[in-house]
């Protein structure tokens, strides 16, 4: 028996419950990928099907497209449906076509419903959240749109996974395609139409009136630069303006599905008052709206700072065994060190960030489920517009806190290009996980322990403002931005307000899966290339000295009598000797103004890799060994004096290198994002030379001061 | 545009009043009559707000801007400015 592929696509408004059907239908086989040439996510998932009657086994791959509104792509979110909707040559053409619909919202579905339908690909249309019709008092009579519509339509409540069977059946049976337009495309430009198929292997007159409305905004494999003259001489012949002709189908398509809508549609007897009116009452109320979004936020950074301690230490301690084990299992020698210090080390570096954004996205993606991140949004959007940003800047820098990779990811739903460039630029200003336990060694070391109002510590305090410092100086940046950023097109603030629901779970739990497979992968394959360069620059030395010391170490490495104190002082002074010591002691004059000296040099380095790097480079500069605890990290740079006596980790320093951490960009996977979301290097370049400048100017000004 | 307005104003014949839908009062209806900006206007018809569509003046945010209106059966928020460009007619 054969099995026999069946490219299904699967399309529809945003909020329509597009994922939700996705995950019910193929379950936990689906992958994500990108779409060819695009960083737009591609979800493709597969499912089996039996057709007894033909003895025919169908492979089913169901990919999901980005939510749309119409067939007009303006984003890059809406050009991809569009190619693989009109583009035969597409790979993810498909044979059908699931449309699914808010039935409770049935006029704004129809129309992306009935442009779909009359590119005459088989459609099945899914009528969904057909208990909230039901409770708004709209019935939709389904056999009436099945007559009108001349294509399958199925009811279901995909939430509770009713219709599911249904939809896969009418998958497989798909009825004959209608053969009249809903919108007869050819009463709008007859001849033009007929040019296009003439010239161009369309399927239907809509795909060529399409063709006309969009050849010059996304590309069609089979239109090439020859093609996009014929069609430009084609217009100008008929006289085909593209936005005139846009806003005529519109306004014919409406005018048909109101009228088809009235037949098949009982319109509500009294309009109930709404949970959704009551809630938004209280969450855009000018008060309670911005208080209950900042008690919100309390919460989430509770849970981030306090709940994912602990599988952090966990993961943390259990790398620690890992590693350790490894190093003895192991022959000694270059291959161990390089597992050991340098591949070991970087995955232990990015895995013990995973509770952190696992939590925090749990937190943003239920709020965004739910429906409330849009109704921040809408109260945030005139705050953040005066500073080049949009209301929906505020999930990116809510994610920041915990990873600027993924979070620059989710400024794709920001429409305006010039709003989008603002945020990702500013993003990486917010304090990221990575900056915190620099920050907590730190502030332990400079900040002294004591009670502001008798019950406010003193060193929280300290923690608070420096994330507090980070989110001024995105604005503030952000707003320097806006000035220089130049719009490529017009920006909208146009988008649904959906009504509210509960979370869905298994969406919930995708969207986190993907999101640290994002930050695992994307930040952390860089991550570990750089700890292996950084493993090389500390463990080879120019010169002789370095190899002298590495065989005093290894000599006494071997006589039982030697303490681990004099191993760990002839560490450090291999550190010394080494590549890095040698950047550390070269980049010395242009941070000694900082108040910093070579020894910081070589962590600010080494925090290339990933900020908290600091934390370890540290330890092993003051040869306290890779297995101590942070007190006595502390303890040694508590006691470390400069050549004149004077102690180094001075207030001064403390709060200059607080600074620096606060504000430079020192984190490559970041860059690396960055240049893959904007398509050139003038972004992360310019990215990395503002944060650095800033993180300098701002240094040197606190330590000038407070010295 | 200030002197569309007032002669749109000045139509005596009918108890008819055209204005911005940036101007209708939370609670207040208007009928979308028609658009001062072509891309807006794609962009919202596209989404439902079409002529001799009815909207209500849902909410509007804390500071003034933006605003949230009720068209076919759903919510929509636009940016007062976007607002600006909708002509709508009230009773």
């Amino acid at each position: 028996m054969s099995e026999v592929v069946l490219k299904v696509a699967l399309v529809g408004n945003p909020n329509s419950g597009k994922s939700t059907l996705f995950n019910v239908l193929t379950g936990l086989n689906q992958k994500v990928a990108n779409f060819p040439g695009v960083t737009v996510e591609k979800h493709v998932g597969y499912f089996s099907l039996r057709n007894a009657f033909e003895g025919v086994d169908y492979k089913v791959e169901l990919t999901d497209l980005p939510g749309i509104y119409s067939l007009y792509p303006k984003t890059l979110d809406e050009q991809i449906p569009y190619k693989v909707l009109t583009d035969p040559q597409d790979p993810s053409f498909p044979d059908r076509i699931i449309v699914i619909a808010d039935a409770s919202n049935l006029k704004r579905s129809l129309f992306l419903c009935s442009q779909i339908i009359d590119l005459k690909i088989p459609v099945v249309l899914v009528l969904n959240m057909m208990d909230l019709a039901v409770h708004k008092g709209l019935l939709p009579d389904v056999k009436k749109l099945e007559q009108a519509l001349g294509i399958k339509v199925i009811p279901a409540i995909v939430r509770q996974k009713t219709g599911i069977e249904e939809i896969k059946k009418a998958v497989l049976h798909t009825i004959p395609l209608p053969e009249n337009d809903i919108m007869p495309a050819t009463s709008l430009a007859p001849e033009l139409i007929q040019e296009i198929k003439h010239s161009f292997p369309v399927k239907s007159d809509y795909a060529a009136y399409l063709l006309a409305g969009n050849y010059d905004k996304v590309d069609i494999s089979f239109v090439g630069n020859d093609g996009k003259q014929k069609l430009d001489t084609l217009l100008q012949q008929h006289q085909f303006g593209q936005k005139a002709m846009q806003a005529t189908e519109t306004l014919e398509r409406y005018k048909t599905i109101s009228v088809l809508l009235k037949s098949c549609v009982s319109e509500p007897a009294s309009v109930r008052k709404s949970l959704t009116r009551t809630v938004d009452n209280l969450v855009t109320h000018r008060i309670w709206g911005y208080g209950i979004f900042l008690a919100i936020l309390f919460v989430i950074f509770q849970f981030i700072f306090n709940v994912a301690q602990f599988p952090m230490d966990f993961i943390d301690g259990t790398f620690a065994d890992f590693s350790q084990k490894v190093s003895e299992l192991l022959p000694k020698g270059v291959l161990n060190d390089l597992i050991v210090n340098g591949i070991l080390a970087g995955l232990g570096g990015i895995i013990i960030f995973v509770p952190q954004i696992a939590l925090l996205f749990l937190f943003i993606t239920i709020l965004e489920d739910t429906g409330y991140m849009a109704r921040v949004s809408f109260i945030m959007d005139k705050l953040l517009r005066p500073f080049g940003l949009n209301g929906r800047s505020v999930i990116p820098l809510m994610s920041g806190v915990a990873c600027a990779v993924p979070a620059i990811l989710a400024t794709r739903t920001i429409q305006s290009w010039k709003e989008r460039i603002v945020t990702i630029m500013v993003t990486p200003l917010m304090s990221c996980s990575a900056r915190l336990p620099v920050y907590t060694l730190l502030i332990s070391l400079v900040i002294p322990r004591y009670y502001v109002f008798g019950f406010i510590n003193s060193q929280g305090l300290v923690m608070m403002l420096m994330y507090l410092i980070g989110f001024v100086a995105a604005i503030f940046s952000a707003w320097l931005f806006k000035m220089f950023v130049k719009a490529k097109q017009r920006d909208f603030f146009i988008m649904e307000l959906p009504v509210y629901r509960l979370p869905r779970w298994k969406n919930i739990f995708f969207v986190i899966f993907d999101k640290v497979k994002i930050f695992l992968f994307d930040a952390g394959k860089i991550i570990i290339a750089i700890s292996i360069v950084l493993w090389f620059l500390s463990s080879r030395g120019p010169g002789k000295e370095y190899a002298e010391i590495e065989k005093l170490y290894e000599a006494k490495a071997e006589l039982p009598e030697t303490t681990q104190d004099e191993l760990n002082q002839l560490q450090a002074q291999k550190l010394e000797h080494s590549y890095a010591g040698w950047t550390g002691k070269i980049i010395e004059p242009a941070i000694r103004p900082l108040g910093f000296d070579w020894k910081l040099g070589i962590a600010l380095v080494t925090s290339f890799a990933a900020r908290e790097v600091f934390v370890g480079t540290m330890s092993t500069i003051y040869s306290v060994g890779s297995n101590s605890e942070n007190l006595t990290i502390r303890e040694k740079m508590m006691t470390e004096k400069r050549p004149d006596g004077t102690p180094l980790y001075t207030l001064a320093v403390g709060i200059s290198l607080m600074l620096f951490y606060a504000f430079a960009m020192q984190c490559m996977s970041t860059l690396a994002v960055v240049k893959r979301e904007t398509g050139t290097w003038k972004w992360p370049i310019i990215q990395f030379v503002y944060m650095s400048a800033l993180a300098w100017v701002s240094s040197f000004a606190a330590f000038q001061l407070l010295s | 545009m200030l002197g569309v307005a007032y002669f749109r104003n000045l139509n005596f014949n009918s108890a008819v009043l055209e204005k911005k839908l940036s101007e209708l009062k939370p609670g207040e209806a208007g009928v979308i009559q028609n658009f001062s900006d072509e891309e807006i206007k794609l962009k919202l018809m596209e989404m439902g707000c079409i002529p001799g569509e009815t909207v209500l003046m849902e909410r509007v945010a804390p500071l003034g801007d933006p605003m949230a209106i009720k068209v076919a059966g759903y919510q929509l928020s636009l940016r007062k400015n976007e607002a600006e460009t909708v002509w709508v007619s009230t009773l």
